[in-house]
């Protein structure tokens, strides 16, 4: 088995808001980040495909076509954009790096047409990543609910 | 959805490398510029990962500031601008190489309460970096 990655940037707004929460809790959950003007980062998307290498090509995938579909499917949808507002991948998730990564996973994984998407590690700043592997076990729709409460602060 | 929250940290500190289980010749033969009795000094770089369902309250594995407080009080206050050898109890006994900084630190942060720590990456230089992920299932020495 090889692992390809690529890696793209691009660059978006966002901001942390649950409106279930009150502005005081939305404040103390999520600090800087839930300025309603919003912020933005310049994020890395590194993206890895698993496979074996074709015995014609010596290519596991073509780059050219990876990144095209990086293109088409993630620069195209995110960069120079307010995730909250721009991106309806994302409606009603907060666009933390968690859920960007996720969203990310489900748009490249049914385009790779050679080759598996082994991994999607998206950088928000050099200091912050996720990586995401897909659905655990195969089974329910990605993410689980019942994490932790939340306390104070932001990222 | 499988996903692993990874954030990095820094501090510096110097160490020794000198094994008590060998002679004066055999330490400085092993260890080589390492093993001055003096010691000597890096920069690390901890990158901490840890794994958990995603709040959907708050699209979070775990708030940041959580982690940022953890790491900051088990590791980089009592490790930044250390001498690792005599100031960090574990490393009396141990050698502090990077590989034991590396195992002491996942120990240290094993204890997180709101999430899974799934590995710890630290880079002794921008050239070497050690990586543990624990003990794996039904093993018993720690």
């Amino acid at each position: 088995m090889v692992y390809l990655t690529r890696k793209i940037e691009f660059s978006a707004s966002h901001l942390y808001h649950n409106p279930a929460f009150s502005a005081e809790e939305n404040r103390r959950v999520f600090g800087k980040c839930n300025n309603p003007h919003g912020h933005g980062h310049n994020y890395v998307l590194e993206v890895t495909v698993a496979g074996e290498p074709d015995p014609a090509t010596g290519m596991v995938l073509d780059l050219k076509e990876l990144k095209e579909i990086l293109q088409r499917e993630v620069t195209d949808r995110m960069d120079h954009r307010f995730l909250n507002y721009e991106v309806p991948e994302l409606a009603g998730q907060i666009p933390t790096c968690e859920n960007i990564a996720a969203v990310i996973w489900r748009l490249l994984e049914p385009k790779i047409p050679r080759g598996r998407l082994n991994r999607v590690r998206l950088y928000e700043t050099p200091d912050l990543f996720v990586d995401c592997y897909g659905e655990e076990n195969g089974s329910g729709n990605g993410v689980r609910r019942g994490a932790a409460e939340p306390s104070g602060g932001a990222r | 959805m499988k996903l692993h929250l990874s954030r990095r940290y820094r501090f510096s500190a110097s160490h020794r490398l000198h094994s008590e289980q060998l002679g004066t010749e055999e330490n400085r033969r092993v260890y080589g510029k390492c093993n001055n009795p003096y010691g000597h000094g890096h920069n690390y770089v901890v990158e901490v990962a840890v794994s958990g369902p995603v709040n959907p309250a708050t699209g979070m594995i775990a708030n940041l500031t959580d982690l940022d407080t953890f790491v900051e009080r088990e590791v980089i206050e009592p490790f930044d601008h250390k001498y690792l050898n005599e100031e960090v109890e574990e490393f009396r006994a141990n050698v502090p190489t990077t590989e034991n900084v590396c195992i002491e630190i996942f120990n240290r942060l094993r204890r997180f309460p709101q999430a899974k720590l799934e590995r710890v990456h630290v880079e002794e230089t921008g050239l070497n970096s050690f990586e543990y992920a624990g003990q794996p299932e039904g093993a018993t020495h720690e």
